[in-house]
């Protein structure tokens, strides 16, 4: 599998990272050239094999449901590029 | 006594202890060994105010009779771990003026020891790299360089910063973090003591996230006493990372002297690659045979899927990693950049505020972890880390330890890999295999390259095993002499 230069702006579409037009071939060189490497994988033979999602042989611990935390509103906005009373802002997403 | 900045951790500790030098002397004198390093570029931030502050705090401790593990002792923090009200950047850009409003666990762990914070340390970029080379910081200048040469040379990373640091008496110890090898190879480049511990040893709360199966604290010491002080500092249950495992921290020191005697290490026959420099080849042999000689046995073992390993490593850290760094948008924290629209900010601002390296990290994460692709790629990835870890446990039923080198070379030239992701991910072919099965491993400084440059010997255990690692670390590095340092040619 290699990527084409409209694979990679969807895959930067998706990763919401604007790229130049003149980045494009550069970039479907490199991922190639790391995709082309990472194939060998294909050779492992896996079947039966569990997927390791926790490298540590640890059970997830459970605690009391209960609010351990808050009332931090400065804390939480302090360092917003552009906070207003009290909320975060975003450039405007409702017409 | 020459110089207060000579002492290491185990020194400066029964300096303090007899009363021979206050914290408030030793962390001034570590300032100003700092401020004549600039042309190492090893910090991103210095703090003279708080550190003096904190000193001057810890003699009063000391005069009351508190006294930490750490009580006084100057230390530098890579600039990955959040620290309170202080600039905490992960050499990025995009964090441009995050000040945390918390406190990273382990830092907090070695504050409540009485560490004072000199610094925080330069860093790859969200610790992806191997040379520290992707700062926005600017790249860190290895204190060592090539017999008669002036060329810079990379002090490996991502953790580079902190090894240089270190390397250049600039403080008594600093932390590191190590995702693939971001603490031992640098320790390898640059003639220190690189520790990581096994994956849930040390907290990995406050610690800026990279690829959170795979990131672990750590300590960068001039000496292997010093790195089992500073772990036993570190480490410790976290109720707020629910994979910190809830055990009690051994005393690392206590099990330095216990030698190797009785012990069987593994030579892992998978890790004699092609193209491995001679020079590198006989100071794994000469390893062998320091072990031999202290008492240990010492066998063949097989790790079959070792050369999977790499290719693994960056199907899994990149996808993870392209998860995490979502959350740089613009919003909450660090540098916003105007767009269009919200999704025009969103791009631009990850466009300008992440450097090259990171952002081919998030495009191969985000294409691996996409539809169609996740089997093929991210799923296939974490069944052979399963038979990586697997590898690891069946060799470890027979050897309580296994030996191999650090890094496949000594410190290479500044700008020298940069346009070749693949050559500069292969400097971390030793490190990887260990941190995907989540084993501690340590490097040690062991010898010379032919042109004057430190090499290290890693030693990897079971896990939870730190002790066993440390006391075989102990006896390679009292076996090996290693007393090299670098003259200062960057004193200004």
């Amino acid at each position: 599998m290699s990527v084409d230069a409209a694979t990679v702006r969807k895959i930067a579409t998706l990763a919401r990272i604007a790229i130049k037009d003149e980045e494009v071939p550069p970039l479907v060189g490199e991922l190639n050239q790391i995709l082309d490497w990472v194939e060998q994988l294909g050779e492992v033979d896996t079947d039966g094999v569990m997927p390791m999602t926790s490298v540590a042989d640890i059970t997830a611990p459970l605690r009391t449901d209960a609010i351990t935390d808050g009332q931090k509103e400065a804390a939480v906005l302090h360092n917003a590029p552009d906070a207003r009373e009290g909320h975060f802002t975003v450039p405007k997403v409702v017409e | 006594m020459s110089q207060l900045t000579d002492l290491d951790i185990a020194g400066a500790r029964d300096a303090l202890a007899k009363g021979e030098c206050s914290s408030e002397e030793l962390t001034s004198a570590y300032l100003e060994a700092i401020d004549a390093a600039k042309a190492l570029n090893a910090f991103i931030t210095v703090l003279p105010g708080k550190a003096i502050e904190m000193a001057k705090e810890s003699d009063a401790r000391r005069k009351a009779g508190e006294v930490g593990a750490l009580e006084g002792i100057p230390l530098a923090i890579k600039d990955l771990f959040c620290t309170e009200g202080v600039l905490t950047t992960a050499a990025s850009h995009i964090l441009d003026g995050f000040t945390p409003p918390y406190e990273s666990t382990v830092t907090a762990n070695l504050w409540g020891q009485g560490a004072v914070l000199l610094g925080k340390t330069n860093l790859d970029e969200f610790a992806m790299g191997s040379s520290n080379e992707t700062s926005y910081y600017g790249p860190v200048r290895n204190p060592w360089t090539i017999d008669g040469a002036t060329d810079g040379l990379v002090p490996g990373g991502s953790s580079g910063g902190s090894a240089a640091a270190v390397a250049a008496n600039l403080c008594a110890g600093a932390t590191g973090t190590d995702t693939g090898g971001s603490i031992r190879q640098p320790a390898a480049l640059t003639g220190t003591v690189g520790m990581k511990p096994t994956y849930g040893r040390c907290s990995r709360w406050g610690t800026i996230a990279f690829a959170s199966s795979l990131d672990q604290a750590g300590p960068m010491t001039r000496t292997v006493r010093d790195a089992a002080i500073m772990l036993g500092a570190m480490a410790g249950h976290d109720p707020k990372d629910s994979t910190s495992i809830d055990t009690p921290v051994p005393d690392y020191e206590a099990s330095l002297e216990g030698g190797v005697k009785g012990l069987t290490v593994g030579v892992p026959e998978e890790y004699r690659v092609d193209g491995m420099p001679k020079e590198i080849e006989d100071l794994w042999h000469q390893g062998i045979e320091w072990l031999k000689t202290q008492g240990a046995e010492v066998k063949t073992v097989s790790l079959k899927r070792t050369k999977y390993a790499l290719p693994t490593y960056y199907i899994v850290a990149p996808a993870e990693a392209s998860s995490n760094l979502a959350r740089y948008d613009g919003v909450r924290y660090g540098l916003r950049v105007p767009g269009d629209d919200i999704t025009g900010m969103y791009e631009n601002t990850r466009a300008e505020g992440f450097g090259a390296e990171v952002k081919r990290r998030i495009l191969i994460g985000t294409y691996v972890l996409s539809a169609g692709y996740y089997d093929a790629y991210y799923l296939q990835a974490q069944k052979v880390r399963t038979l990586i870890a697997q590898d690891f446990a069946d060799a470890f039923t027979d050897v309580d330890l296994i030996l191999t080198p650090t890094a496949p070379e000594p410190a290479f030239g500044i700008g020298s890999k940069t346009d070749d992701p693949l050559s500069m991910y292969l400097n971390d072919v030793f490190t990887v295999p260990a941190s995907l099965a989540g084993l501690p491993g340590i490097s040690v400084p062991a010898g010379m390259s032919a042109n004057g440059l430190p090499l290290g010997l890693q030693l990897i255990g079971k896990a939870f095993d730190e002790e066993t690692v440390l006391r075989g670390g102990y006896a390679l590095e009292q076996a090996a002499g290693f007393s090299g340092k670098p003259s200062p040619w960057w004193r200004s």
